[in-house]
C-alpha cells in the first residue's frame, strides 16, 4: 500500500496493522524516517511533492520491490506539507518469509524513495529556510540494485 | 526539414526552481523539438528563467510524469516538469 498524506501518522500503530494483515509472514522489517535536529536549531520542515507523479513513482518503486523479492506485502507512507522536529516523515515496511528478502526490499525501497520519488525537503531553522541538497551517495546507492 | 509544429505544453516548476521562476505552473507555446530546446527558449525570455536554468546539472525533468533526459523529444507531450534532484525519505 502507498500513502501520501499531510496528516501525522503513528509508526507503531501502522506497523501493528501491517503485521496483522500479513499473518503468516516469517519476517517483517520496518524503517521510519524522522525530522532530526540540525545545527542552528531546526524549527521544522516543509515537504513539497509533485501530485500525480508522486503516487505513480511510489507505486512503480513498490511494484518493482514486490517483483524482485518474494514479499507478502510492502507499505510506504510519506508525509507532505509542514512538519515539526521529531515528527515522523515517512515509513516503509516489508513482509516476507525470510529476513534477508525483507531487509533487502526495505533498503531498496528507501534507496529509490530518496532519489526517484518527487519529494523536496526544505529545512526551516532560526536563521531562515533552505532546500535540502541531494547527496551524491544517494544516487550512488541505486547502482547496487 | 519541415519546421516543427508549435504546441502548447503545461510547464511545472518545483522547489527552488519554482521559487526562482516565481510561478508553480504556466502554459507555454513552443516549437521546441527537445526539452533542451525548450529550456533554451525559456532562458532567452527573461532573466528569472536564465537564472533558474543556469546550472543544468542541478536540474531534473519529467515529461508526462516520467523522468527523462534533457535530449528527450517533446512531440505529443502535455506536461513538462522541472525540479532539483529529489530528496525524499
Amino acid at each position: 500500500m502507498i500513502r501520501v498524506q499531510a496528516m501525522p501518522f503513528d509508526p507503531g500503530g501502522e506497523l501493528n496493522v501491517f503485521s496483522a494483515s500479513v499473518a503468516g509472514a516469517g519476517a517483517i522489517v520496518s524503517f521510519t524516517g524522522v525530522v532530526r535536529d540540525v545545527a542552528g536549531g531546526l524549527s521544522g520542515m516543509e515537504i513539497e511533492h509533485y501530485p500525480g507523479m508522486t503516487e505513480k513513482a511510489l507505486s512503480a518503486i513498490r511494484g518493482e520491490a514486490m517483483q524482485r523479492w518474494d514479499l507478502a506485502d510492502a507499505l510506504v507512507i510519506h508525509r507532505i506539507g509542514q512538519l515539526e522536529a521529531h515528527e515522523s516523515i515517512m515509513m516503509v515496511a516489508t513482509a516476507s518469509q525470510h529476513r534477508k528478502s525483507a531487509f533487502e526490499a526495505a533498503e531498496f525501497l528507501m534507496d529509490y524513495l530518496k532519489s526517484r520519488a518527487p519529494f523536496w525537503k526544505k529545512e526551516i531553522t532560526l536563521d531562515g529556510s533552505d532546500w535540502v541538497d541531494s547527496k551524491a551517495e544517494d544516487e550512488d546507492a541505486l547502482s547496487r540494485w | 526539414m519541415p519546421s516543427p509544429k508549435a504546441q502548447v505544453v503545461h510547464v511545472l516548476y518545483f522547489a527552488w526552481v519554482r521559487e526562482r521562476i516565481g510561478v508553480p505552473r504556466e502554459e507555454v507555446q513552443t516549437s521546441a523539438v527537445t526539452v533542451a530546446d525548450l529550456v533554451a527558449e525559456l532562458r532567452s525570455r527573461e532573466e528569472r528563467y536564465d537564472l533558474a536554468f543556469a546550472d543544468m546539472s542541478a536540474l531534473r525533468v519529467a515529461l508526462d510524469q516520467e523522468l527523462v533526459e534533457f535530449d528527450a523529444p517533446l512531440a505529443g507531450v502535455r506536461e513538462v516538469a522541472f525540479f532539483p534532484p529529489m530528496t525524499g525519505g
